[in-house]
């Protein structure tokens, strides 16, 4: 018990040293103060009186750090649904769906069928997983076609736990149809602004239980030092400690004190500021209102109109073109002529003007991206980038377009060297032959974008 | 065997100039005047207020939302037109003589490059620099955008009613006066004009005539035209004054031709010989095996004696110049021995010397062989004879009314200014040129004609070949141009447009056949219709008196100095002067840019006491103007050549001011124009310029560059190029090649993945034309820089042509007489062009210095650069052993400096040019030549989506596209079949690095191990072997 004694309050004294400069903080007193207490209980022979006193005392203190702890997880745990969404939406719907499969497995309650650590670790690099054969992992990647998933390692685990309490969330609802599309999608908004609420309120009534605890604690102490200071057996450094005044001016004069809050602010604004830069010229989300408010989610989500069909080359060209209004004519000459939207067109081509739409997917001059190269060669669909562009009332961007969500992609996409031959068998497109014949000699069949060059410079700048 | 030749790209260089090292030391001249400072060197008001400007606009700019970009479609897309998928329409040039059949790129129905048409017969694929760059003159901003009636704006309808009121009332002769024209068509409409007002006449002449040719070949053979001449089956070629490969009559066809008789390969062993008597260093000469100079008076005298050594019995004077005699002498019995594969050419007008011509070639039995007279050539028709009547004519009073058909003779016929003053008193003159240029602004009317690339047409470059024109654009203007012909067409009271005309005429004459329909669409596709009747090979009979020829012919050797006028490969006779691509072109010898100059001998220089870029005053037929001196090496000593085609005062703000006019200098002798004179004389003045010339520019420090041997000694021992240049690295363990010596990993196995592209260029095919440096110009969207940055050493062109002068003196000739030419190097030297863009190194010392990796290399083997990750240190550019790097000093694009010479991308019209597959680049990146990396991705990418091998061929380099003789190959070099594998002989070592195996293969600068993908065939000469002393 010495030992112990005599260590901790080392350890408070080099804290309070480098903290604090002499003067102890209310909480280290407090810890000492039980320790210090605990050893005087059994040197003494306390009454029970005393007994009880420091039993009450030691249950206070331990409710106190349980509650603290707690209060703090169970706010991680909770908090951020909306931000799950958030990342879940910019990240994983382009690939997955909540109830249905898509290009990757539906989610429904993925956090009951694998530990959370499992997922973390999926998450952040999927290819590593595989690579060292963890027997999950290789299952998955066998019955997805050998379809990789993105690896995303910038997330943090708090980012990982967001979204999958998002889609825990998501999990409990029914699976959305999609004639009640609408009201469902308000629906949803309703239940996250209903969650959040929920977790204020869990918030507040934490801060209001610590207050307590703290005032409670600040009585305690008083009462505490009292009683020791009518004691004449504590020696030196003790009384030292006992009689030592609590001087919050003093606290937050400290330079120890400044530094850190400085540090503190200055942090969130470095980090505040980058995420900010960053985030120039991204406009994930960006939905302008268009001359006229086209619906991709009627006509390609109700009636499944291809998107060549408008977009005529996006399989041949580099860009994949804004129908002409003769494209609207094809069906709109006859269907829905009374619309004021469609009466629009009618008097864009009288004025002999053509609309001008609003571009939504802005790449910069500098980047060469064509959309043949993705489509045909590569044989990606177009909600890869696009997102699902089948349930957008309004075209936006969902994909950040930014030179690493490139390179990410480049990085894991396996290079589609088969094309179908006229029995619909998979047969290699003569191009790759050399491609292949090298990568066999190194032991590899499946080989990626990059490395075909598909990271140099001057395959999209020149 | 050791190589003592010196090689020297300039004066400058050969003698060590003080200036000259001082530049040479440094990537970038030392006077860097970028900022605007004002007298004392403080920063300026307009400075201040400038940064503050932009401060506000950064804030105010941080502080706003993103601008709302439009993605316009069309409102009714045409059914041939996808968006980013480029069309080619072919179709026809044709200007100042010029025939070329082309493809017409356009992207989103805007033409933005010239191709080559392979299906033609005539030029095979060919282009020249005036072809490449004819893209920008239909986005010229001098062009009008109206008729006009003196300095009004006209309407169409009330200029045509009131000219039409006017011509049905002239008295006196309508003249129309036009150059050359070989659409059958628009001679039809010309005959429907004539039909209507039977006092109208056609006046046909041409800027730079060969009306001597065409009267001589109707005295002799009976045939008004040029021949077509084949140079491919020439073994002995003697050209006297014809720069044949540059700008003499079909140049970009006997290019072509000439370079095939000069490759070699291992199937190939020998090539043609080739003499150049010359006054000035054309193009020609420097590809010349031997070349002579001679006076310009000396023309007529050289050809007379040629023709007594091969035919005799012609009593003439002596030449006076002992080597001359010598040369004609190995000439005519070089010609002798190669009877019936000879061809004798001489750019002479005079129509006496070109009978002699004609008389010669008949005996060495050139007709049938290397000229086709059968195949009458029609790109020159001008008649010199007819242009002078009506010059007297309009003086005289008696012209009624005049129309200027695409010509501007005030500036380019001798007597412009009589004109200018006589058109004031005709009642109607009508220009439809497409500019008020120097006549059309002197005229009544201006009724502006389309630009070709606007309009239909056809053309009859020879006998049996037609080709048809058809617009790649709509037009620009289409309330204020209309097709000359139309215009024609209109005023002869016709009801029909010329492009029914146009068909009606084809269906009528040339395409008889049931299916027109798709006859003509066959031929519109294709560019081209050959007649397969080929006419008849009548026998060709010589009937010219000879005697009387030479009787007529003043042969007087002058002995004072004499003038000598030409035109350059660039400008040629002018016409194009506004266009800034051209005029930033280095001319292939001087590498003069914005300019015509003086070029004098050394001699002569000492002789006035100046030196390159000092002022003179030029005198000639009393009449004089100021012109900077260029001292060029291989002038004749007393002969001052001049280029015709500057001086321009109403072209357009580009090309106005850029040198002087020296049309006025030309005379008329006898019936035809001389375009030299004997009465010159030059004096000094005290004004000096600094010349825009690139010759000394980026220059290699001396390190050796080319490599040459005579034809002899090569097929002897074919390893005697590498014996003689190539460089071995003193070890412990012997002498050893420096690629055995490397600290590099090597890049095989990258390379060897899939693609390595190489490029080749054979520098015996080379002549130096530049057609590949517009190409590349138009196809990477190179900014022009204008004269005073080619002063700084700021162009920006991404391939240079290296023009290196060698002594021609014999290091062995021990004789005093061999001693003074040594003493005196540049009198005569041999030239040797080298094309050089970047060598895309595979140990690239470019890539190891930049900080930032904005230069990085593929797996493909190319050097990339990455503008928008550059930050311009220009470490790169100072690494580089090879000086290929372009640096951005200026934001080209929207500084107001550059706005006059390059509206190409500062303004909306000029903009339309840009190849929309290049980034534009800002001020503040490097950037170099990137292979046409454009082209490449585009050509994977159509292999990858038709699932199928890449195959030689489906892509091709700009410069490799534009070149007429096919110096420039690009391919696939880990692809045995590749045109680049078999001509440089690739094999792959242990390594699996490649081996270029010909004897003549090499790379520059092998000896630092950058190891190019950029491999060269060394030039041979076909020379006789150096008599041993």
């Amino acid at each position: 018990m010495k030992k112990l004694k005599k260590s901790a309050l080392k350890i408070l004294n080099l804290l309070r040293i480098v903290f604090v400069s002499k003067k102890t903080p209310i909480i280290f007193v407090l810890l000492k103060e039980t320790i210090f207490s605990i050893e005087k209980m059994h040197a003494n022979n306390f009454t029970s009186m005393h007994n009880k006193t420091f039993t009450r005392y030691i249950l206070a203190m331990a409710t106190c750090w349980v509650l603290l702890l707690s209060s703090t997880l169970m706010a991680q745990d909770k908090a951020d649904v909306a931000k799950g969404k958030e990342l879940y939406a910019q990240n994983c719907a382009t690939c997955h769906k909540i109830h249905v499969n898509a290009t990757g497995p539906a989610l429904k309650d993925v956090s009951q069928r694998r530990t959370e650590a499992w997922l973390i670790k999926w998450i952040r690099n999927s290819q590593s997983m595989i690579k060292s054969g963890d027997p999950i992992a290789v299952k998955l990647y066998e019955e997805w076609n050998q379809t990789a998933m993105n690896s995303f390692p910038d997330f943090s685990d708090q980012d990982i736990k967001n979204i999958l309490a998002y889609i825990d969330e998501e999990s409990k609802k029914e699976p959305v149809k999609a004639t009640a599309a609408a009201t469902q999608t308000s629906g949803a908004t309703t239940a996250v602004v209903a969650d959040s609420g929920y977790t204020n309120i869990i918030l507040g009534a934490l801060a209001a239980v610590l207050l307590v605890i703290l005032a409670v604690l600040l009585v305690l102490t008083s009462l505490l030092t009292k009683l020791l200071k009518q004691r004449d057996d504590l020696d030196e450094a003790d009384r030292e400690i006992v009689e030592s005044k609590f001087d919050l001016a003093k606290i937050l004069g400290s330079k120890a004190f400044i530094g850190t809050v400085a540090g503190i602010i200055f942090l969130i604004v470095a980090k505040a500021g980058i995420d900010k830069v960053m985030d120039v010229g991204m406009q994930i989300g960006y939905a302008p209102t268009q001359p006229i408010p086209f619906s991709h989610k009627l006509h390609v989500g109700k009636y499944e109109i291809a998107c060549q069909y408008c977009h005529t080359t996006v399989m041949k060209a580099k860009s994949a073109g804004i129908p002409s209004t003769n494209i609207c004519m094809n069906c709109h000459n006859a269907i829905k002529t009374g619309s004021p939207n469609i009466q629009k067109i009618y008097s864009y081509i009288e004025n002999n003007q053509p609309i001008p739409w609003v571009r939504v997917h802005n790449l910069p001059d500098l980047a060469y991206f064509n959309h043949s190269q993705h489509t045909v060669a590569g044989q990606i669909a177009c909600e890869q980038c696009h997102g699902e562009v089948k349930e957008m009332e309004v075209i936006q961007q969902r994909a950040p377009l930014t030179m690493g969500w490139c390179i990410d992609c480049h990085r894991q996409t396996l290079v589609s060297y088969t094309t179908k031959d006229a029995d619909g068998k998979d047969v290699l497109n003569p191009y790759y032959e050399k491609l292949l014949a090298f990568h066999k000699s190194k032991g590899k069949i499946k080989f990626k974008v990059e490395d075909i060059g598909g990271l140099e410079c001057s395959k999209c700048h020149y | 065997m050791e190589n003592k030749k010196i090689y020297w790209k300039g004066f400058e260089e050969l003698n060590n100039d003080l200036e000259f090292v001082k530049k040479a030391d440094r990537e970038f001249p030392e006077f860097l005047p970028i900022a605007e400072k004002d007298e004392s060197g403080n920063t300026s008001r307009r400075d201040f207020l400038k940064l503050m400007g932009f401060s506000v606009a950064a804030v105010s700019l941080a502080a706003c939302e993103a601008p709302v970009k439009n993605a316009i479609p069309y409102l009714n897309k045409p059914e041939e037109i996808d968006p980013s998928i480029p069309n080619y329409y072919a179709s026809t040039y044709f200007a100042d003589g010029e025939y070329c059949s082309i493809l017409v790129k356009t992207r989103e129905g805007r033409p933005i490059k010239i191709e080559g048409n392979t299906l033609s017969k005539v030029t095979k694929g060919a282009t020249s620099a005036r072809v490449q760059a004819s893209v920008l003159n239909l986005y010229d901003l001098a062009r009008l955008d109206s008729f006009m009636k003196g300095n009004q704006k006209i309407k169409i309808k009330d200029a045509d009613r009131e000219i039409i009121n006017a011509l049905q009332s002239v008295s006196g002769t309508i003249y129309i006066v036009t150059h050359t024209i070989i659409s059958p068509s628009t001679k039809a409409v010309l005959a429907e004009f004539t039909k209507k007002y039977p006092s109208a006449k056609v006046v046909t002449y041409d800027a730079i005539s060969a009306y001597g040719i065409l009267k001589a070949n109707e005295k002799s053979f009976g045939v008004y035209a040029l021949p077509t001449y084949d140079f491919s089956k020439a073994d002995v070629i003697v050209s006297i004054n014809a720069d044949f490969l540059g700008t003499w009559l079909n140049a970009l066809e006997y290019s072509r031709q000439y370079a095939k008789t000069r490759r070699l390969n291992k199937d190939k062993t020998t090539i043609s010989r080739h003499y150049q008597f010359e006054s000035g260093m054309s193009l020609t000469g420097a590809n010349a095996d031997y070349r002579v100079t001679i006076r310009p008076s000396q023309e007529a005298l050289v050809v007379a004696h040629l023709y007594n050594e091969i035919i005799g019995g012609l009593s003439i004077p002596a030449i006076s110049d002992s080597a001359v005699v010598e040369k004609i002498k190995k000439a005519a019995n070089d010609l002798k021995n190669a009877k019936g594969k000879a061809l004798v050419v001489c750019g002479s007008n005079d129509v006496n010397v070109q009978i002699l011509v004609n008389a010669i070639n008949n005996e060495l039995s050139s007709y049938g062989s290397t000229i086709d007279l059968a195949h009458p050539n029609y790109t020159k028709q001008g008649n010199d004879e007819e242009m002078a009547k009506f010059v007297d004519e309009l003086k005289g009073g008696s012209v009624g009314a005049v129309i200027f058909y695409g010509t501007n003779p005030v500036y380019d016929y001798w007597r412009g200014k009589e004109i200018a003053e006589a058109l004031k008193n005709v009642p109607l003159s009508i220009s439809l040129a497409d500019r008020a240029d120097e006549t059309a602004k002197l005229c009544k009317y201006i009724c502006p004609d389309a630009n070709f690339l606007e309009a239909w047409g056809d053309a009859m470059p020879c006998a049996g070949h037609y080709s048809l024109q058809q617009p790649a654009i709509t037009f620009i203007y289409p309330e204020g141009t209309r097709q000359a012909q139309d215009s024609f067409l209109t005023w002869a009271g016709s009801k029909t447009t010329y492009y029914n005309f146009l068909r009606s005429y084809w269906k009528n004459n040339l395409l008889k056949v049931t299916d027109f329909e798709n006859a003509w669409i066959k031929a519109l596709h294709d560019g081209v219709f050959e007649t397969t009747s080929v006419a008849e090979d009548t026998k060709i009979v010589f009937k010219a008196d000879v005697n009387a020829a030479v009787s007529a012919i003043a042969f007087k050797e002058s002995k004072g100095k004499e003038l000598h006028l030409y035109t350059k490969i660039g400008l040629g006779s002018g016409k194009f002067a506004n266009n800034p691509w051209l005029q930033e072109l280095p001319d292939p010898i001087t590498k003069a840019t914005w300019d015509n100059y003086a070029a004098i001998s050394k001699a002569y220089a000492k002789e006035l006491g100046v030196e390159t870029g000092d002022i003179v005053k030029v005198t000639t037929k009393g009449f004089s103007f100021e012109l900077p001196v260029l001292i060029q090496p291989g002038q004749q000593k007393d002969t001052v050549s001049i280029a015709l085609g500057y001086g321009h005062t109403d072209i357009g703000k580009c090309g106005n001011g850029v040198g002087q006019n020296a049309y006025p200098a030309v005379a008329m002798k006898g019936e035809c124009l001389v375009y030299a004179s004997d009465e010159v004389a030059l004096s000094k003045t005290n004004k000096k310029v600094q010349m825009a010339l690139t010759q000394t520019h980026q220059t290699l420090m001396g390190r050796g560059h080319v490599r040459e041997a005579k034809l002899a000694e090569y097929t002897q021992n074919p390893k005697i190029i590498r014996e003689k240049y190539d460089v071995y690295i003193q070890t412990s363990e012997g002498p050893k090649k420096p690629t055995e010596l490397t600290m590099w990993k090597g890049h095989e196995e990258a390379y060897n993945k899939n693609h390595w592209w190489g490029l080749a260029i054979d520098l015996n095919a080379c002549t130096g034309c530049s057609a590949c440096l517009i190409a590349c110009q138009s196809e990477n969207n190179v900014p022009v820089v204008g004269r005073q940055e080619i002063v700084y050493a700021r162009e920006m062109h991404w391939l240079r042509i290296d023009r290196y002068y060698s002594t021609d003196a014999d290091t062995n000739d021990k004789s005093i007489a061999g001693y003074k030419k040594m003493e005196e190097p540049s009198d005569n030297p041999e030239v040797v062009f080298l094309p050089v863009m970047c060598q895309h190194c595979n140990n690239a010392p470019c890539e190891t210095v930049c900080p930032v990796l904005a230069t990085t290399h593929s797996s493909e083997g190319l050097n990339q650069m990455t503008y928008n990750r550059c930050i311009g240190t220009r470490y790169c550019a100072n690494n580089c052993p090879f000086k290929v790097r372009r640096f951005n000093w200026f934001n080209y694009t929207n500084d107001e400096k550059f706005t006059t010479v390059n509206f190409m991308s500062q303004s909306d019209l000029g903009r339309m040019v840009l190849n929309p597959d290049v980034t534009v680049r800002s001020r503040g990146v490097m950037e170099k030549c990137s292979l046409c990396v454009q082209r490449i991705q585009e050509g994977k990418l159509e292999a990858k989506k038709e699932k199928r091998k890449l195959k030689d061929g489906d892509i091709k380099v700009a410069c490799q596209q534009a070149c007429p003789t096919g110096a420039i190959v690009f391919g696939d070099m880990n692809d045995p079949e590749s045109e680049i594998v078999k001509m440089v002989d690739i094999t792959k070592n242990e390594k699996k690095d490649i081996v270029a195996n010909d004897p003549r293969a090499y790379h520059l600068l092998e000896e630092i191990n950058v190891k190019a993908n950029v491999t060269y065939l060394a030039k041979i000469r076909n020379q006789d072997e150096n008599k041993k002393a």
